[in-house]
Parts: structure tokens; C-alpha cells; sequence
């Protein structure tokens, strides 16, 4: 190691970030407290609740994508994901119908109410405990047809195979698609099928897009969130990203656990039946509970408090969280939405839900508050409080 | 959940509060510093200071593994994970830490072949499966990770394996404890003492805190009712006057450490004549290499290394945020140019990052539970 030759770091986007944040700092004359003589040295809670206001500020700045390659968080479903879209796909695309970012667009085609969406699949491994890339990319277009408040009706499914995948495999793939279909009560009518040499791909993936019809006098979308609004949960969290994770064998870590996948539209058409008042549903994918728990505060712009004690997880998704240092409420759900209804109709929607199967073990984990807008707090089991934020990083990749 | 509800549990949390409070003499404050990251993490995750008096403020230290590593060092290894024929293995929290020219996950998106690992063992089995690459493992962190990085080193040398080196960045905690009592910036009433660092090294290296600075030192596990009760032993201490120290996670750490860890990290490492930490510059003898007797896995040996010294980005005050000087929101950056998908300085990448707890978890209002406010304080 050598000490003499110094040089200075942070060059390139880190200076870009600072003289942006000078901007700020200077548009919003926050005094220093450190600044000798002149203005007076706030105390300690004031400073900090400035600087608090001043992230605020930030947070809500338009995001851009800072690096010269996408890299892996990009696809994790948590802050990076969310900047590429809005800094690349929303601004390339822009138009009342994707602006919403919901799971789902609605479209009116000759008077009637539609809803169009289309997710890709590339988990791995392609075969898991409780399922496998064929149902969950049925279920999940479903999902999100569904929780839009839609009877979904046609799907198409798109394949891209590598040179060398197993027929028998495909055969596995697409029986399970034509069942999970038939559960859902919806059909596949259209389809593409691309292959790209050995080595351009992981065996196979699968996009699949779907339509259904809007249910009339039904509006739904994060930002009707109101304060004294119930947050529910239709049941456990985080099996099918442990599911994954552990069927990788990549953390000799064993577990009697499988992926909760599974169609939402009889639940949702149950719930929507008793609640029709319900404000939105959202299915918790990438980016787990947190993720939607974030995009309702910031959708609506309220605050959001929740028990870590009333959030269901099973026992065996919360061992091998403590022991991979992973939080649950980030981490996948196939089969599970988190609803937002208005507070006196909790017990309703509670009382739909759990006469539903795949609503069991539906519970209320929290409220929607007029306490600080955008921030989704956590009361821990341990009796404090935290916030919970959007994910940074990638703690799993390829989880659908 | 076995062995963890019993550790969260918030009655008993309330009821040390309780005690804590009572102990605190009025007009006093105190500072109180937990070492390592692991304890920041729980402190934050958990929500703990809703427990503590207004008068008792944590400081959180520098035994965060990634935090320390000088941007020079980040460098040093992306220089290598360059070179021909170089597998790069690291663990998780290195991907994001930012160097000169961008971070691990950067170098891998432009092509790198870097691999995220979860124990040096893995990086053994990549060596194993790629005869004809060069892999090299980023070791990183204090006494509790250097013994895998040591046992590794043996099992490799017992295999006979060539292709695997260590790029060794192991630090001693004790040599940055000093550095924090001898600095004239800051005034700590105690420590929290690290809990994992002393299963290795056990709870003697510390006696010299409370023998020749009249500091207490408690030893503590990780659950949040762990470091409550480490706090409430510490105040015992402060208001008897005693200086001790004491030994809270006995269920997990021997007093006098672990021998076989111990041999292991002696036969395969040295002492470093001086190595350099982020924010807090050169400390002699704090850091670990790899032994001449194992030159063949050293990477440092094998490959060249530039060895530059970077200094941080003129804006990132990590250093003051390492040594406790200040909080992670006096930083003139924290959370507009320094995020955690952004970070500028480590303290921001690595979950026991004080920044990175602190705008990950601890950006809320307090609400204190009402047995954190002393009776004296007459519930205002």
C-alpha cells in the first residue's frame, strides 16, 4: 500500500448528485446550525425534523436513473425498478391510461369498461414446490386483472425457449397453464413462440398478456385511500419467495414450505360482492407487502401505520427470514392481495374474504392515518416504531 | 417463534425502561455508544430508543465491516476483478459500495465476472468448479468473519487448490475503539460492546476501557431486549461508579473467546504494520494480511494492486458519522444527494450502516412508551 499519492474520490455522478443537492439546500434556505454567530442554533428535535422535510423534498423530486447500465436492481421491484419505469418507460410512453401505474390499464372499447395487462415470467428454478412458471404465469396475469377490479377473460402467452429445453418440460409447463387457466375460468387464444440459441436464455420464458371486463360501478386505485381506511391482508406473506429461494439449494436450508400461487379473481369477486365501497387491491408480488404498503401512502399521500404482530406469516417463512437476515414483509407473494377498504367496513370485507378459501387467513394489519404523508410506519412486536420503506437492492432476483 | 419472541418480548421491554429511567440521575446526560452495526441495525429495525429516556442518547461506532473500508480499498479490488481469467466473490453488502468508477454491481453490468457469495466456502467451490480462472475472495470485516476467511485459507491449502486467493481486508476492533477514546471530539459515558466480534476474541481485549479510561463496557447479544438490558447494566455501572466490564450475552460469549477461531486467524494472518479506515484514517495495527507462509493465496502478492489512496467525496462526512461525532442527519448530504440506492459513502450501503438504519427505519417522530420518562421529568 502505498500513502504518499492521494487522490480526491467521487467523480462523475456523485458530483452531478451533490451540485443538485446544493440546488436544493439553497432553494430551501435551510439555516445551518453549525454556522457560527447570525441565526440562532436550532434545538436538536427542530433540526432534525428539517432535515426529515428536506428528504421529503428530495423524495419527491422526478426520478432519474443515474446509471449507465441497468443492473439487477432494476428488475427487484423496489426503488430502482420503480425509477426506470417512471424515468424511462412512462416518460417514453406517457398517456392517461399508463399514468396511473396500475396493475392493470383501464380502457373503454365501444362503450364498455376493459382491462388489458401483460407481465413476463423468468423465474428459476422453473419448477418449485407448489408450482411451477406455467401457473404462475396464468395466475399472475390474472392477478393483476383481478385485483383491477376486472372479470378477466383471454390470455395470450408468449414463449421464448432456449436451444436445447427439454419437450417434456414444455409439456409439464403448458399442462400446468391449461389447468391453472381452467381454475381461473379464463382461456388462452393467442400466442408466440421465439427460440434463441443455447446460451442466450435460461431454458424458458414466458409472457403472458390478459384482458377482462371492468365490473361496473366498481372504482378502485391506491390513491382513494383515506385516513381511518383498514389495510387487510387475504393471508400469510412470503411463501413463494422463500419457496424459491430455498429451491434454489443454493443455503442448504430446509423448510415445509410452497408457493402460495394461485388465482385471485374468486376472492376479489367475492370481496368486491359484499364491499363494493372497497378503495383498492393490489397483489403482492416483487417487492413484497412493504411495496404496496409504500405505493399507497405515496399514491395517496397519507400515512400508513401497521402491527408487525397482526401481519400473518408462518412459521417457517419467519425462521428462514431471521435466519437469512431478510424481512418478510418484502418478499413475494403468488396468491395474496392487500386491500384497502373504509374503516367501517372492515368487518364485511373480513367476513367475504375469509368465507373465501384463499381468504382464510385474511387479517387487518393496520390503518391508513393523516399522520406523516408518504411514510408507511411499523409498530414492531417489540413495541417501538420503524419506518418500512421501498426495497433498495436485490436481495432475490428472478423470483417470476 | 422460539428463541426469538422470548427476546422481543414488549412487557419485559417496558419494564426495563421503567428501571432505566428511574436510574437516570436528572440534569445528566448520557452517551452511550454501541460498537458494532449489528447492534444499530437491531437499535433501528426494532424501534428500541422508544424505550429509552430522552436523557440517554446512543452513539452509534464503527463496527460496521463494510462502512470502514476506504474508497481506495473498493478500487483496489475492482482493479483486480479486471484482470484476465478473475472470478470476484464478495459478499452481498460489497456490491453496492460505491468506489471511483462505480460500485460491484456496476463493474457487473458492464460485464465483470463478479460473484455474490453468502460464505467464503462458496468461493472455494467456484475455485473448485473453474480450474482455469483465478477466484478471488473480497474478504471483509472484523474477528467475526476472519476465522471462515481463515478456515477457507486452510482448506484450500489442504486441497492443494491454486486458483483461489484472498483479498484480505480484515480488521481488529480494538485498535478503533482506542482511537475513538483518544479522540478529543467526542465524550462517551460507556459502550455496548460487540457481541459477535467477542465470541472470537472473548471479553478480555476490553479491560483496558475500563481500567485505564474509567469507561464501562457490557458485552451484548443482538435482540433488541439484549442491548435494553446492556443499557440498564450500564446505568447500574454509571450510577454506582463503577467502570467494568461485563459480559450480557454469556449464552453465546466465552470470556476468554474462542481458541480454535483464534489459531486459525493466527496461522493463516498478521497484524498489519497500519492500514487505513474510512473516515478515520490510518490506525496502526488494526488490520490483518495474509501470512507469508500462504503468499500463494494472497492477492495482493499474486496480482498487482494500485494501492491509491482515494480520499472521500468532499461532501460525505462518513468519518464523523463513524466516530459518533455526528449523527447520520447532521450529514450535510444525508438523504437528498446520499440515499441508499445513491449512497455516496458507506455508511449508507451496508444495513448496519448508521445511515442506512437511520433513513431505512429511523426516520420517524419518537414516541416515547411513558415508563421512558423519569418521574422527575413530571411526564412532560
Amino acid at each position: 500500500m502505498t500513502t504518499g499519492d492521494t487522490r480526491q474520490g467521487g467523480g462523475g455522478w456523485i458530483e452531478e448528485a451533490l451540485r443538485e443537492h446544493e440546488h436544493e439546500h439553497e432553494a430551501a434556505q435551510t439555516p445551518s446550525p453549525a454556522e457560527p454567530g447570525g441565526r440562532p442554533v436550532l434545538p436538536v428535535a427542530d433540526r432534525e425534523r428539517q432535515v426529515l422535510e428536506r428528504i421529503d423534498r428530495a423524495r419527491r423530486r422526478r426520478p432519474r436513473v443515474r446509471e449507465e447500465r441497468v443492473t439487477m436492481s432494476h428488475g427487484a421491484g423496489g426503488k430502482a425498478t420503480r425509477t426506470l419505469v417512471e424515468a424511462i418507460f412512462l416518460d417514453a410512453f406517457r398517456n392517461p391510461q399508463l399514468e396511473p401505474l396500475e396493475d392493470a390499464a383501464a380502457l373503454t372499447l365501444s362503450g364498455v369498461r376493459t382491462a388489458l395487462t401483460t407481465d413476463s415470467y423468468v423465474v428459476s428454478p422453473l419448477f418449485f414446490p407448489g408450482g411451477n412458471i406455467g401457473d404462475l404465469a396464468v395466475n399472475g396475469t390474472v392477478n393483476d386483472l383481478s385485483v383491477a377490479g376486472a372479470t378477466p377473460l383471454y390470455l395470450s402467452a408468449g414463449f421464448i425457449l432456449e436451444e436445447g429445453f427439454p419437450v417434456a418440460d414444455l409439456v409439464r409447463v403448458t399442462s400446468s397453464m391449461r389447468e391453472a387457466a381452467a381454475a381461473a375460468g379464463v382461456q388462452i387464444v393467442t400466442g408466440d413462440t421465439k427460440v434463441v440459441q443455447r446460451g442466450k436464455a435460461d431454458g424458458c420464458y414466458i409472457n403472458t398478456a390478459g384482458v377482462g371486463l371492468l365490473l361496473p360501478d366498481v372504482s378502485l386505485g391506491v390513491a382513494l385511500a383515506q385516513p381511518g381506511d383498514a389495510i387487510i391482508v387475504s393471508g400469510p406473506i412470503g411463501d413463494h419467495g422463500i419457496t424459491i429461494m430455498l429451491a434454489r439449494g443454493e443455503l442448504d436450508i430446509e423448510a415445509d414450505v410452497v408457493s402460495d400461487t394461485a388465482p385471485l379473481n374468486g376472492l376479489t369477486a367475492c370481496l368486491l360482492d359484499a364491499v363494493p365501497e372497497t378503495r383498492a387491491m393490489r397483489d403482492a408480488t416483487r417487492g413484497g407487502v412493504a411495496t404496496i404498503l409504500n405505493e399507497i401512502a405515496a399514491g395517496a399521500d397519507v400515512g400508513v401505520l401497521v402491527r408487525e404482530d397482526d401481519i400473518p406469516v408462518r412459521d417457517e417463512v419467519r425462521g428462514a427470514c431471521e435466519l437469512l437476515g431478510i424481512d418478510p414483509m418484502y418478499v413475494a407473494c403468488e396468491g395474496r392481495m392487500v386491500v384497502v377498504v373504509p374503516g367501517d367496513s372492515t368487518d364485511r370485507a373480513l367476513t367475504a374474504l375469509r368465507g373465501h378459501p384463499l381468504g382464510e387467513d385474511a387479517a387487518v394489519i393496520g390503518h391508513v392515518t393523516d399522520g406523516q404523508p408518504g411514510i408507511v410506519q411499523l409498530k414492531t412486536a417489540f413495541g417501538g416504531t420503524r419506518i418500512v420503506d421501498l426495497l433498495v437492492g436485490d436481495p432475490l432476483p428472478r423470483i417470476c | 417463534m422460539r428463541f426469538v419472541d422470548e427476546f422481543r418480548d414488549a412487557d419485559q421491554a417496558r419494564a426495563l425502561a421503567a428501571k432505566i429511567a428511574a436510574l437516570c440521575e436528572p440534569g445528566r446526560q448520557y452517551k452511550l455508544m454501541e460498537v458494532c452495526g449489528g447492534h444499530t441495525h437491531t437499535i433501528y429495525k426494532h424501534g428500541l430508543e422508544d424505550y429509552l429516556p430522552e436523557s440517554i442518547t446512543l452513539v452509534h461506532g464503527p463496527g460496521c465491516p463494510v462502512c470502514v473500508i476506504p474508497m481506495g480499498r473498493v478500487d483496489d479490488a475492482m482493479h483486480l476483478s479486471a484482470g484476465p481469467d478473475v472470478i470476484m466473490t464478495s459478499f452481498g453488502d460489497m456490491m453496492r459500495v460505491p468506489g471511483s468508477n462505480g460500485s460491484f454491481f456496476d463493474a457487473k453490468a458492464a460485464g465483470t465476472d463478479i460473484r455474490m457469495v453468502y460464505s467464503p466456502l462458496d468461493s472455494l467451490k467456484i475455485a473448485r468448479q473453474n480450474p482455469d480462472k483465478q477466484v478471488v475472495f473480497m474478504a471483509i470485516g472484523f474477528e467475526t468473519t476472519a476465522p471462515s476467511t481463515a478456515m477457507t485459507m486452510l482448506r484450500a491449502s489442504a486441497e492443494g487448490l491454486s486458483n483461489f486467493s484472498v483479498f484480505c481486508n480484515h480488521v481488529t476492533i480494538v485498535p478503533a475503539i482506542k482511537a475513538i477514546l483518544d479522540s478529543p471530539d467526542l465524550r462517551l459515558d460507556g459502550f455496548i460492546g460487540p457481541g459477535h466480534v467477542s465470541t472470537v476474541i472473548g471479553c478480555r481485549p476490553y479491560e483496558f476501557i475500563a481500567r485505564d479510561y474509567g469507561k464501562p463496557v457490557v458485552v451484548a447479544g443482538f435482540e433488541p431486549l439484549d442491548i435494553l438490558q446492556s443499557i440498564y447494566m450500564l446505568m447500574l455501572q454509571l450510577a454506582s461508579g463503577r467502570s467494568e466490564v461485563e459480559n450480557q450475552y454469556s449464552r453465546v460469549v466465552p470470556w476468554n473467546g474462542n481458541t480454535v477461531a483464534l489459531k486459525a486467524i493466527g496461522e493463516t494472518m498478521e497484524l498489519r504494520p497500519y492500514f487505513e479506515w474510512r473516515g478515520l484514517g490510518f490506525i496502526s495495527h488494526s488490520a490483518l494480511r495474509v501470512r507469508e507462509k500462504y503468499a500463494a493465496m494472497d492477492a495482493e502478492r499474486l496480482f498487482s494492486v494500485p494501492g491509491v489512496r482515494v480520499a472521500d467525496p468532499k461532501a460525505c462526512q462518513c468519518g464523523e458519522v463513524l466516530k459518533g461525532v455526528l449523527k447520520p442527519w447532521e450529514c450535510k448530504v444525508f438523504g437528498t444527494a446520499c440515499t441508499p440506492e445513491t449512497p455516496i459513502g458507506t455508511c449508507m450501503v451496508s444495513p448496519e450502516g448508521a445511515c442506512a438504519a437511520y433513513y431505512n427505519f429511523g426516520r420517524v417522530e419518537r414516541h416515547r412508551v411513558p415508563e421512558a420518562v423519569p418521574a422527575s421529568a413530571g411526564g412532560s
